[in-house]
């Protein structure tokens, strides 16, 4: 991998502390933070390897396998699963033939589930690439997903 | 003509965005934050009318109109009742001001509290905060003025202010409306709380699941700086959270922003006394910081002329679930749960629990609908304030699934460091997931409440304290559900798969066969279900024209 990218943020987050928004910046970048690119870090800013590790597992964001070209992260929050948000699981994972955290084989979706969107007025909710879809049914849901399929 | 169109977060999942597009090509349109009512999502505002659940058509309207060509947008305006929204105090500016426009928040009083504390000392501050009666939103509804006296009377070079914007309540999305609607009403917060504790730096630490609360929150903190309301002297930045639930608590939340794995610690010593790199340290919620310009506006004791003897001013809540109005109501202490419910939210047909303060927190059941918004009169219940989340439940929602999904939650998102905490709730969640699917035994009930009191009493921080409530208040309320799927394996709401038989009605039935069609796993012949083969899935009630499935 080319860390050249990660060389600025390195140098601008010297201050101690900075060991979350270099993970977070180092996963924008290469979409995952592979065992390499830890040790990486770890070497550059001096931090224990056990502690990168250690960050990079504590948070539910970091993801520790290479990721789909899109991102869904379905809510679990309350209002979501009152309002069925089940149903909108099994859906997705019927469409998608994976478990949650997994990819599919063809690498195009990665399908995750958060905590809360906090988008409880549109129950059931995912996102998708950053953008908030609301109110769905199982149908809906794929119908979404078929429009990122290319 | 001023047009604003809601691009809050639940806006632009509503379908703002494109309404935005629409509406730009025929004059400037101004962006606004949630105003609360996001059932009526997308909302668009033209001069002093209101359009509500805008689609693509009536965004054509509406453009039509501003064109001056036709009045058929008509059909969708509401001309908005202003009496629930008027006494804002934390939302009001949210759904009326630009967020991204700090000469709009100064025109409504904007930056003013902090040309009025100039006036006064740190202390006459915390005087005035105290008078108010404040107490934190966040959860725990401690007095905010102490928390900011013991900041300010901790010696230190450094001192912190640091605003709490983890909402990881699933069912609260308060923090979230404010950040996204009224971004300058935080840091005007901090500003005034940094004065009085003499705090030299400000955080915000953001839930990382909040790009646009962040964004607006960024685009704000710039102009704060071009206008030189943030300088040298004290600057805010913002920590983006990586999602962690156990985050929002204190000690925590500090590890967290020292790059560490999120674990509280003991207290004491206090955040206020070694909080952030050992320094006194600061932590409050964005709704409380929301509260304190109008406070310092209006002073100290218009705030406590509203609510209740202990609890002052108003609280806002996060409406979910099973209601006529879901979205965000702000509501004055001492009103009552009924009050929310049915006056601001529109009501709920069958209402059977409301579930207050999230996973910390419990279920409010019919016979006690009418508690005062209170911190005190709330926590007698077994529930708490919390941070505002409101679910509302009806009938078809299984009490002992409820106490499953938070316990489950719960369970995810313990760190681990307290034994009570880690594994005793796993146990509990086992106990749980067997009742739900029909393997409860007896003796169950009495050891989720035994295993409950020990993993509050040795569990380190609230999460700990606080995950077995949800468990608690629904046995002490609704004990007989719990007993229902564990003696007749049943489950009153049929939520509760496992527990559900399906049948065929021959009175009704008029052998249409189409059951049998749609059952997945062919489990259907000559009109029999197949108790084996049925895998409860529900497609033949669904499917039946007739009622001839029944279900119990």
């Amino acid at each position: 991998m080319d860390y050249k990218l990660l060389e600025p943020i390195l140098k601008e987050k010297t201050a101690r502390g900075s060991l979350i928004p270099i993970l977070q910046e180092a996963q924008e970048l290469y979409g995952w933070l592979s065992p390499e690119t830890l040790s990486y870090i770890s070497d550059k800013t001096g931090i224990s390897p056990a502690k990168v590790m250690g960050a990079a597992t504590f948070y539910a964001q970091f993801r520790l396998k290479p990721a789909g070209k899109n991102l869904i992260l379905l809510c679990q929050g309350t209002a979501c699963h009152v309002n069925g948000s089940a149903a909108i699981e099994s859906a997705i994972r019927d469409y998608l033939g994976v478990d949650e955290g997994e990819v599919t084989d063809d690498g195009l979706f990665t399908y995750n589930n958060v905590a809360c969107l906090g988008c409880c007025s549109l129950s059931p909710a995912m996102m998708l690439n950053g953008k908030i879809y609301g109110k769905l049914t199982g149908k809906s849901a794929v119908e979404i997903l078929e429009l990122h399929k290319n | 003509m001023r047009v604003t169109v809601g691009m809050g977060s639940c806006g632009i999942a509503a379908g703002a965005d494109e309404i935005y597009q629409t509406l730009s090509k025929v004059a400037p349109v101004q962006i606004t934050g949630c105003n609360g009512d996001c059932y009526r999502e997308p909302i668009v505002t033209v001069g002093d009318k209101t359009y509500v659940n805008v689609n693509k058509k009536g965004a054509d309207e509406i453009a039509k109109m501003m064109r001056g060509e036709n009045n058929s947008a008509k059909d969708y305006a509401v001309y908005t009742d202003d009496s629930e929204t008027k006494n804002r105090i934390a939302l009001c500016n949210c759904g009326i001001i630009n967020p991204e426009s700090i000469d709009e928040y100064i025109s409504r009083n904007g930056y003013k509290a902090i040309e009025k504390f100039a006036e006064l000392t740190p202390v006459q501050v915390i005087e005035e905060i105290k008078a108010s009666g404040l107490r934190g939103r966040g959860g725990a509804g401690f007095p905010t003025w102490f928390k900011w006296n013991a900041a300010r009377e901790s010696v230190g070079d450094n001192k912190y202010i640091i605003c709490n914007a983890d909402e990881g309540d699933p069912g609260a999305f308060m923090d979230r409306a404010i950040l996204e609607g009224d971004p300058h009403a935080v840091i005007e917060g901090m500003m005034v709380a940094a004065y009085a504790i003499g705090a030299n730096a400000g955080i915000v630490y953001v839930r990382a699941e909040y790009p646009l609360a962040i964004t607006r929150l960024e685009t704000a903190l710039n102009q704060a700086r071009e206008r030189g309301f943030l300088n040298s002297n004290f600057d805010i930045k913002i920590k983006a959270g990586a999602g962690a639930f156990v985050c929002g608590e204190e000690t925590a939340l500090i590890a967290s922003l020292e790059g560490e794995r999120g674990m509280p610690r003991l207290k004491p010593p206090f955040p206020a006394q070694k909080g952030l790199w050992d320094s006194p340290s600061n932590i409050n919620n964005v709704e409380t910081l929301a509260n304190i310009p109008w406070i310092i506006n209006n002073g100290g004791a218009a705030f406590a002329r509203i609510g209740t003897e202990k609890s002052k001013g108003t609280k806002v809540f996060a409406l979910t679930g099973k209601i006529a109005k879901g979205g965000l109501v702000e509501v004055e202490m001492g009103k009552t749960v009924r009050d929310v419910i049915y006056d601001y939210g529109g009501g709920c047909d069958g209402f059977k629990a409301v579930q207050l303060g999230g996973p910390s927190g419990g279920c409010i059941p019919n016979e006690l609908i009418d508690t005062e918004i209170d911190y005190e009169a709330l926590a007698k219940t077994g529930a708490i304030i919390g941070s505002g989340g409101m679910v509302v439940m009806d009938g078809s929602s299984c009490m002992v699934d409820m106490a499953r999904y938070f316990l489950d939650f719960t369970c995810k998102e313990s760190c681990g460091k307290c034994t009570h905490c880690r594994i005793g709730n796993k146990r509990m969640l086992e106990i749980l997931e067997r009742i739900c699917d029909g393997n409860g035994k007896s003796g169950d009930i009495e050891l989720l409440l035994e295993l409950g009191e020990e993993i509050k009493s040795g569990s380190l921080c609230a999460l700990g304290q606080t995950a077995p409530n949800p468990v608690l208040t629904t046995i002490k309320y609704f004990r007989d559900e719990y007993e229902a799927h564990i003696n007749a394996k049943k489950c009153p709401a049929l939520s509760c798969k496992p527990l559900l038989t399906y049948s065929i009605d021959l009175n009704n039935c008029k052998k249409c066969n189409l059951c049998a069609k749609k059952c997945p796993t062919d489990a259907i012949i000559d009109l029999v279900i197949d108790g084996e083969k049925c895998t409860k899935c529900g497609i033949c009630f669904n499917a039946c024209k007739f009622g001839a499935v029944n279900v119990v």
